[in-house]
């Protein structure tokens, strides 16, 4: 097991794994230009970088899912050739993605048996993911379904699966994005012993306090190139943001005082059934937003989180009209139409297929949520003149990038759609707004334009409420934050006087008067040698 | 191995526009191998289905004759199957409308002076029958989430055979010697002939309105973004606040009441009285008009068009080159397959990838 290290040759042992001069064109496009990345056995290096600096792609090139135009990868000093995932996984490289490719209605040990090799009986099976589960503290009972468990147990599937290969390297594609800070704490413990045992970590983050904690080489890429490789933790949070958009970050003014405004937003005792085997019930939701101030509901995903705002913008409607109230109305019973006719405006989570349909242009998209409050239809006859002035005043406002005069939604990148559609509410001038992780998988340049608009129209008199994962940016911006869980709501705590752990431990479902000590990760046996899977 | 379609980020709009026109080719090259095969020319076998019948008026007319209740239809179930919904049952709607349409023409029978009001009522009634009737489906979805591709079909058996029994029994014309048909209609109950002698009636100028109309109404009006929104993005339709459960009714009407109105045009044009059957199953065949159209009126008047002609040939075919009338429905089962397959190669890049198992 302990490899055996070839000759020096320039500086340092040869890497594990390297990757030279690695460029990726599609067509015109550059993604990776001219890449170079070692990666050394018993290390966690980190992969830094916006949307759209390459990462994805060279990832793919690692993984065998992607071959390069030019540049080679290297195993010990030695050119491999990665023309699919199966020769990446025989080297020894696995990875864990940030979407889990989960089959909901199957337990673990049958999701975990669909991608190991045939004619494994189910008993060793399970035998093997209780061996791993011990070694590393990732616990999962074999015979529960998918569905049953919460977004942390489903990504130590994931990391089973990956581990049970023996892997040399793991990729790790934003892992923590769907965590609880407890749950991140338990899975940095399982990380740090896999790199105690020898193995390499690439890890792929935009939380940079993350990286900075766990990692001890970081990569750098913008637009394609490297820009810088340091070490994490003699920098600062600020100057590595600032390598990865090439320009210092905007700050974002912090709201101001105590919003006095009239209550413009308010649930009272707003319960729902869940909607279907899957989803979450509300129970007892209650809520004021004042205008002039933003509030922010903080959660893991799957907490109930779709299922409010899908009664908030009215496309599942209340049981009585009273438990949804917008600027004194009840609205509970009232559609989206006639919510945004009293001046609501929403944005959902997710960008393509919700708040935007990807096949059709901008200007129709500015139809789809507009076509009653901005005067888009006459008589039933769309005023497609009237649409298009619209998208481009939005476009203007908001600095959406795009090709072409009025392309199609879906070819946007995430973040100037999401600059679109927050745009299209924002430029009706709501008096609620209602947004569902208003920045998710959004650079930080747009991210932060995203939010000093949320700022200025709360600023301006709006009732504006923000439902985010991302605590950090409900720090920035919320002045009172609540937390979503299991589908019911806490009551809202002004943000200056609550701290980053008392919010996580509510998001885990714990009352942070009871729980005080804070989680508590599995003791790890700091062994040197690799697990044996058999 | 493994075959994986990965869309194309930058589709080429020529390949869009040539992919119909490639698959119609392809089409030609497999259908000349089988005549070959069956020992015909195929040299001669193109010259009687594809040029024949465009080298003369009377087999010109007959070629807009058949295609104009294939567009009307398919035009109709264009908005259904936009908004992917999926109505089964024109060949039912047509039928319903042509007898209820032709029942006012039997019971109008012998009315002194030709009123002008006869025929205008014959096409709103025979409408608004296949529109009711598309409902029944629609409703059933709607109410209580019955699949509408069972209803809207059996619906159709119910139809033809309620067609049948009309013909031979309660309309059956008293003086024609136990025929199973009605009266012929007096001329106040017939579309008039566009051309003197012709077979040309006004009906494929109401297929060809209704084309356009229906080409305005996708393109500039909420209903048709309803429609195309719906098809393209549910979700993205809930959020703009268009509900299913109206669209679906209001997609089966249209179909219903287009193909209602084909119905009509039918018997009030071409075979002028009531038989036990009024249709060859053009209710069937618009589906295949409507995809071979791309669901876009103007494709579908294409569409239509060309089906006609392969038909027209087709019997062409049959007396010249004794050639099976078999043959025409597979080429035209052929160049659907072909012509959804050029559209899936446009839209999609296929990668084989060796090896890969899961």
């Amino acid at each position: 097991m302990v490899p055996v290290v070839p000759p020096v040759r320039t500086e340092g042992p040869t890497p594990l794994f390297g990757a030279y001069g690695i460029v990726k064109r599609f067509g015109a496009f550059t993604a990776n230009d001219g890449i170079d990345l070692e990666i050394r056995a018993g290390e966690i290096h980190a992969l830094l970088g916006e949307n759209g600096a390459g990462k994805s792609t060279l990832m793919k090139i690692l993984y065998g899912l992607l071959e390069p135009t030019e540049g080679v990868v290297t195993h010990r000093g030695d050119v491999v050739r990665l023309a699919h995932p199966e020769a990446a996984r025989a080297l020894g490289i696995g990875m864990v993605f940030q979407h889990f490719s989960l089959c909901e209605n199957l337990t673990v040990a049958e999701n975990i048996a669909l991608v190991m090799p045939k004619g494994l009986s189910g008993r060793t099976l399970k035998a093997r993911i209780a061996e791993v589960g011990s070694t590393y503290g990732l616990h999962l009972d074999p015979d529960r379904p998918v569905w049953s468990l919460s977004a942390g147990e489903r990504q130590r599937i994931e990391i089973i699966r990956c581990l049970l290969q023996n892997p040399k390297l793991v990729i790790l594609d934003e892992p923590t994005s769907v965590l609880t800070p407890g749950e991140a704490e338990l899975l940095f413990t399982v990380l740090e012993r896999l790199r105690d045992e020898g193995r390499a970590l690439l890890y792929i983050s935009h939380r940079l306090d993350e990286v900075r904690r766990l990692c001890a080489r970081a990569t750098i890429l913008r637009g394609g190139r490297v820009v810088w490789a340091c070490d994490p933790r003699a920098e600062t949070a600020r100057s590595l943001a600032a390598m990865m958009v090439g320009v210092q970050v905007r700050e974002v003014k912090p709201p101001s005082g105590v919003a006095t405004g009239p209550e413009r937003l308010v649930l009272s005792g707003l319960t729902l059934p869940a909607p279907g085997l899957h989803g979450t019930a509300l129970d007892g939701v209650s809520l004021s937003v004042r205008g002039g101030e933003i509030v922010g509901l903080a959660g893991i995903a799957g907490n109930g989180q779709a299922e409010l705002f899908d009664a908030l913008s009215g496309e599942t409607l209340a049981p009585e009209a009273g438990m949804v109230r917008f600027d004194g109305v009840a609205s509970g019973r009232l559609g989206i139409t006639a919510r945004r006719r009293g001046g609501a405006g929403f944005v959902p989570e997710e960008r393509n297929g919700h708040g935007a349909a990807p096949t059709l242009s901008l200007s129709d998209n500015a139809i789809l949520s507009r076509h009653a409050t901005a005067g888009l239809s006459r008589f039933g006859v769309l005023r497609r003149a009237a649409a298009k002035a619209l998208a481009r005043d939005v476009i203007a406002a908001f600095d959406v990038r795009k090709a072409g005069p009025d392309p199609a939604a879906g070819t946007l990148s995430g973040g100037n759609l999401q600059k679109y559609l927050m745009g299209r509410e924002i430029l009706a001038e709501p008096g609620i707004l209602v947004v569902n992780q208003p920045t998710w998988g959004v650079d930080a340049l747009a991210a932060a334009h995203i939010r000093q608009a949320l700022l200025d129209l709360a600023s301006r008199g709006a009732a504006v409420l923000v439902i985010s994962q991302d605590l950090d940016e409900l720090f920035e911006i919320a002045g009172r934050i609540a937390v979503l869980h299991d589908g019911t709501l806490s009551s809202p705590v002004p943000a200056a006087e609550t701290t980053r752990e008392a919010l996580g431990l509510r998001m885990g479902g714990a009352n942070p008067a009871e729980a005080a000590e804070g989680p508590v990760a599995g003791a790890p046996d700091h062994a040197r040698e690799p697990a044996h899977a058999h | 191995m493994r075959i994986d379609l990965t869309p194309r980020t930058n589709r080429s709009a020529l390949m869009d526009a040539l992919s119909p026109i490639l698959a119609f080719l392809a089409a030609l090259v497999v259908g000349g191998l089988v005549v070959a095969v069956m020992g015909r020319s195929p040299a001669a076998a193109f010259v009687t289905y594809f040029v024949a019948p465009l080298s003369e008026v009377w087999s010109l007319q007959e070629v807009a004759v058949k295609a104009a209740p294939l567009a009307l239809i398919a035009t109709g179930l264009a908005f259904c199957y936009r908004a992917n919904i999926w109505n089964i049952g024109a060949e039912g709607q047509f039928v319903v409308g042509g007898l209820f349409g032709g029942w006012i023409g039997v019971a109008s029978h012998g009315s002194p002076g030709d009123p002008l009001w006869v025929l205008p009522l014959m096409l709103l009634v025979g409408t608004g029958a296949g529109m009711l009737y598309g409902l029944i489906p629609a409703l059933l979805k709607v109410r209580l989430g019955v699949s509408e591709i069972l209803t809207s079909l059996m619906l159709v058996y119910v139809a033809e055979l309620l067609l049948d029994y009309m013909a031979r029994g309660p309309l059956r014309d008293p003086a024609g010697f136990n025929f199973p048909q009605s009266v012929t209609f007096d001329d106040a109950a017939r579309l008039p002939y566009l051309m003197e002698g012709g077979t040309l009636h006004a009906g494929v100028a109401i297929a060809l309105a209704v084309v356009v109309l229906a080409t305005l109404v996708l393109g500039r009006t909420l209903f048709g973004f309803t429609v195309r929104v719906v098809g393209a993005s549910p979700r993205a339709a809930r959020f703009a606040g268009f509900s299913d459960g109206r669209l679906t009714l209001a997609v089966f009407a249209v179909s219903g009441g287009a193909a209602g109105l084909a119905g009509i045009c039918e018997v009030a044009g071409r075979i002028g009285q009531l038989q036990p059957s009024i249709s060859p199953g053009y209710g069937f065949t618009a589906i295949i008009v409507a995809f071979l159209g791309r669901l876009s009126p103007m494709g579908i008047l294409v569409a239509a068009l060309v089906i006609a002609l392969t038909t027209i040939g087709g019997e062409g075919a049959q007396i010249d080159l004794k050639l099976p009338l078999d043959l025409t429905r597979a080429f035209q089962g052929l160049l659907l397959a072909l012509v959804l397959g050029a559209d899936a190669l446009s839209r999609y890049r296929v990668r084989l990838v060796p090896g890969a198992t899961a």
